[in-house]
């Protein structure tokens, strides 16, 4: 076999042939991001190259200054002895798989990727490869999602039942990507809607990045006595609980989630309503875009990885695992996780509240 | 199936009473007779049985998704339950499922019964096939008896008691003992003009609430209230109308004919009688330990061997009817006067002539005794004084005190006010966790269940399960440590390496054959995680039995 492009180190996914890393959890020198999600994009490298639509959303997510470059889904670069190109993974605005060729072997690495639409984000497009690394967020057959149009309604119906009742409708959802593509789908018809300062912030950036979005209205510009009734807010899962809800007084509450397809996920949160709704592949998604791909080796980095590379491997196919620092993990404490994910990256080491005084 | 399926949705939906009552009052207003007995039926919690086995269905499932069954197990092992497992792995329908809840148990479930492997399979599989995933994870919990919404019977009896104009106690005692889910009966049920229903049926059961040491300030004066020793037996009602004889346990379970001698001294008791009191193991004046009274339930055939070896009593510490009049409504003291009278003055029993003295009031004295009797009460002038009663309590082989306020009503279920019951102070021994099975419901794929372990000479044996006292907080911590530190897996359970220390209480100790201690926990549950015990530090074997033999000899 020949010798690998990407291998595994302490830093993160490395590339010896052109001597830089990919989503590393370490300061580097050259550091390629798939995505900006905090447990792919983390500051401290020296130099980062990104695709070009994802490059405002990365710069807000880094330290200020940070030294960011960003070339166009599909335009060739070459790094020393290879010829890196990013490519759509349908993630979130400015998601890319990673293509490295030396020697004509190519190798693709996928960082996370889903298969549905999303109006926010350019469509998942496969990439012929000899070896693709993935993730496998959601890799057990349970995990299949319902259609978009499905949830969409499910939403909407949620939302439209509650303001009926004079309720506001607080759907939690991940901040950046979730809550956009939530924003995309839901009639805005229904009444108003707001958003907590995790989901203003990255709307502003989706925004630059001249993805259009319907109107909504940031928490924090609104005066105390400000009316919700009706009104759909949304807030990232670290403001579950938190004081910062009290304000919408007799409130329902609704997730997000891929996790939200097993009952028990939700149900030990105290959630109203779960909604399926993942910017990961499912278990048919991820084996239709591993097929896709033709690649003979299969590397899997997060999530359920065990069962998607032995899967693999009775389906003929070689597949290994990659240990990494994505998130992901179980399924029973992804909500958990996701919570302190979002706190750490939106650092809400400040009351939630003083979001009310400007 | 639609409306079940929509009306649990609704239920599953919100946390707020209100909007659940509001649901089912929807629900039952919609539907069939037909259609709400069953819903009534299952929310209720009533079950119906298993004729299908739970390995069967995974296996179908398990073709029908085309997975391999180490996949299907490592879905499980996520979801924790099976019923939703297969709802979530079956092929993706468009279906719903048409026909009503009475015509998918009738005409599909019932069919299953005595029906061969192959057309078992064929119903099942075709029902998958005609309904969406919640609809089949519904049909799966149906089907396997597990089925649980977060409803209690009391929001149900709310919800038809407004839709109806009924009194709630009526309705409840209407759904009391042993009914068949049919339209006419849930005619009955929100019907009007009818009486109580049936003969034999009972009252809801009153319960009692738990009392912790401080709030007795908050009960006033130790003189209203009565006590009463808790009983550790089988809470039932014996009920004797128009010349029959029922006995009906808590969990409305018909015992009649499991305690052939209290029935035998039943039949001298007037007719229209209702008593509530405890079944309990009794010998020679003493309570017996409360496994023997299992022991004796589980026997198929009552002969003369175990009636003599496990004789019962029914210790009777309420009248809830005479003459046919329901007394739940007048107070303590005067139904306690009445049921006193009611049992003085009781025909005796042919067999039972023998025994000229009755001592009532000295039940654990007698010797020789009838089995039927009244649970004396006790009343004292001060709380101290109450407390000291209570701590005789492990002597008396009871669990503490039952405290009655003497001008309580007998309401239906569980209130806090005027029936409290006061444990002794458990008991408290440091143990390891050597084993984690995952919990199921509210709990499912997080490992929840935990076996805890003692010293006995080098050898850490179990000695008790547990699953309740920590937050949900430390539940997340230990189900990580779970997995991290798993030594074996058996099923889904998993040893894992004994070096937690947990605290466990209980209430008492019974020989176990499980156990590899030789000894079972009464009520064990988590205390505390002791951080700062090591496993060596723990108790053994021996420590735990003597501090119990120390205790019960107090």
């Amino acid at each position: 076999m020949s010798k690998a492009l990407v291998t595994s180190t302490n830093s993160g996914l490395y590339c010896p042939q052109g001597d830089f890393y990919i989503d590393p959890w370490r300061g580097v020198d050259l550091a390629l991001v798939t995505h900006a999600h905090s447990d792919h994009a983390r500051s401290g490298s020296k130099c980062y190259l990104t695709s070009e639509p994802g490059q405002h959303v990365l710069r807000a997510r880094l330290d200020p200054g940070a030294n960011v470059e960003s070339i166009a889904y599909g335009k060739k670069l070459t790094i020393k002895d290879v010829t890196v190109s990013f490519h759509p993974a349908g993630h979130v605005l400015g998601s890319a798989q990673i293509r490295i060729e030396h020697k004509g072997q190519v190798w693709v690495v996928s960082g996370d990727y889903k298969t549905q639409l999303d109006p926010t984000c350019e469509a998942i497009e496969p990439i012929q490869c000899h070896t693709f690394i993935t993730e496998s967020t959601f890799g057990l057959p349970i995990y299949r999602w319902p259609s978009e149009q499905d949830i969409e309604s499910q939403i909407n119906g949620w939302w439209q039942r509650n303001k009926e009742q004079g309720r506001a409708s607080v759907l939690f959802a991940y901040s950046f990507g979730k809550a956009q593509r939530i924003l995309s789908l839901v009639d805005s018809s229904i009444g108003p809607i707001f958003v907590h300062g995790a989901v203003h912030k990255l709307n502003e950036q989706y925004t630059t990045s001249g993805v259009t979005l319907p109107d909504c209205k940031f928490v924090g510009d609104l005066d105390k006595k400000a009316d919700f009734k009706g009104g759909l807010i949304i807030a990232p899962p670290a403001a579950f609980d938190s004081p910062w809800t009290k304000r919408f007084g007799d409130y329902s509450s609704g997730y997000a989630s891929g996790w939200m397809r097993v009952r028990g996920n939700r149900r030990r949160q105290s959630i109203d309503r779960g909604f399926t709704l993942s910017d990961h592949a499912d278990w048919n998604g991820l084996l239709e875009i591993i097929s896709a791909t033709g690649a003979e080796e299969i590397i899997v980095t997060h999530g359920f990885s065990q069962p998607l590379i032995k899967y693999l491997r009775e389906t003929g196919k070689q597949a290994r695992g990659f240990k990494t620092e994505y998130r992901g993990e179980e399924s029973e404490l992804a909500i958990a996780n996701e919570k302190l994910a979002e706190a750490y990256e939106e650092d809400l080491e400040k009351p939630p509240a003083k979001e009310d005084t400007p | 199936m639609k409306d079940f399926a929509v009306l649990f949705a609704d239920l599953d939906g919100t946390t707020k009473t209100n909007e659940k009552v509001a649901a089912l009052k929807k629900y039952f207003g919609t539907v069939s007779h037909g259609e709400a007995a069953w819903a009534v039926y299952f929310l209720t919690g009533r079950r119906i049985k298993q004729l299908v086995k739970s390995g069967q269905l995974a296996r179908w499932a398990v073709d029908e998704a085309k997975i391999p069954d180490w996949l299907f197990d490592e879905c499980y092992d996520s979801v924790g339950d099976l019923g939703e497992t297969i709802a979530l792995i079956l092929p993706t329908t468009e279906a719903h499922a048409e026909g009503s809840l009475d015509f998918w148990i009738e005409e599909k479930v019932y069919k299953l019964r005595g029906a061969s492997e192959l057309t078992q399979r064929e119903i099942v599989v075709g029902a998958w096939n005609a309904s969406s995933d919640l609809e089949r994870f519904l049909f799966n919990k149906l089907l396997t008896g597990a089925f649980r919404v977060g409803v209690s019977q009391q929001l149900v009896v709310k919800a038809l008691s407004e839709l109806s104009g009924i009194e709630p106690r009526v309705i409840s005692q209407r759904l009391m003992g042993d009914w068949d889910p049919t339209a006419e009966f849930f005619e009955k049920l929100i019907d009007t003009e009818g009486g109580a229903g049936e003969l034999s049926r009972p009252y809801p059961f009153y319960l009692a609430f738990p009392l912790t040491e401080n709030e007795t300030l908050l009960l006033g004066p130790a003189a209203n209230w009565f006590a009463e020793w808790k009983w550790d037996g089988i809470r039932a009602q014996l009920i004797k109308r128009n010349k029959e004889i029922a006995i009906w346990s808590r969990g409305e379970e018909l015992l009649t004919d499991r305690f052939p001698e209290i029935v035998e001294e039943a039949t001298g008791l007037k007719e229209g009688v209702v008593l509530d009191g405890e079944i309990l193991p009794f010998k020679e004046g003493d309570v017996l330990p409360f496994q023997l009274l299992q022991k004796r339930i589980g026997r198929k055939n009552l002969n003369k061997k175990i009636l003599d070896e496990i004789p019962v009593v029914f210790m009777a510490y309420d009248i809830l009817e005479e003459d046919y009049k329901d007394l739940r409504d007048e107070p303590l003291r005067f139904r306690r006067e009445r049921l006193e009278h009611v049992l003085s003055t009781r025909d005796k029993v042919a067999s039972q002539q023998e025994f000229t003295q009755l001592q009532l009031f000295a039940p654990c004295m007698t010797q020789l005794s009838p089995s039927l009797r009244v649970s004396p009460t006790m009343q004292a002038e001060s709380w101290e004084e109450m407390k000291k009663i209570r701590d005789t309590a492990n002597a008396m082989k009871v669990e503490g005190l039952m405290l009655k306020h003497r001008e309580s009503k007998y309401g239906t279920g569980r209130h806090k006010g005027f029936w409290w019951k006061w444990k002794v102070d458990p008991f408290t021994i440091d143990t390891v966790m050597v084993a984690a099975q995952p919990g199921h419901g509210k709990r499912a794929g997080l490992f929840t269940d935990y076996t805890f372990a003692v010293w006995q000479e080098n050898e850490l044996v179990p000695i008790a399960k547990a699953y309740s006292g920590l937050t949900d907080e430390e539940i997340r911590k230990v189900d990580a440590f779970v997995r991290e530190n798993t030594t074996g897996r058996y099923g889904p359970l998993r040893t894992v390496k004994p070096t937690q220390v947990f605290e466990l209480a209980f209430d008492g100790l019974q020989p176990s054959t499980r156990h590899k201690s030789g000894i079972a926990l009464r009520f064990p549950r988590i205390l505390r995680w002791r951080f700062d015990k090591k496993v060596s530090e723990i108790d053994t074997v021996e420590s735990v039995s003597k501090l119990f033999k120390e205790k019960a000899r107090d």
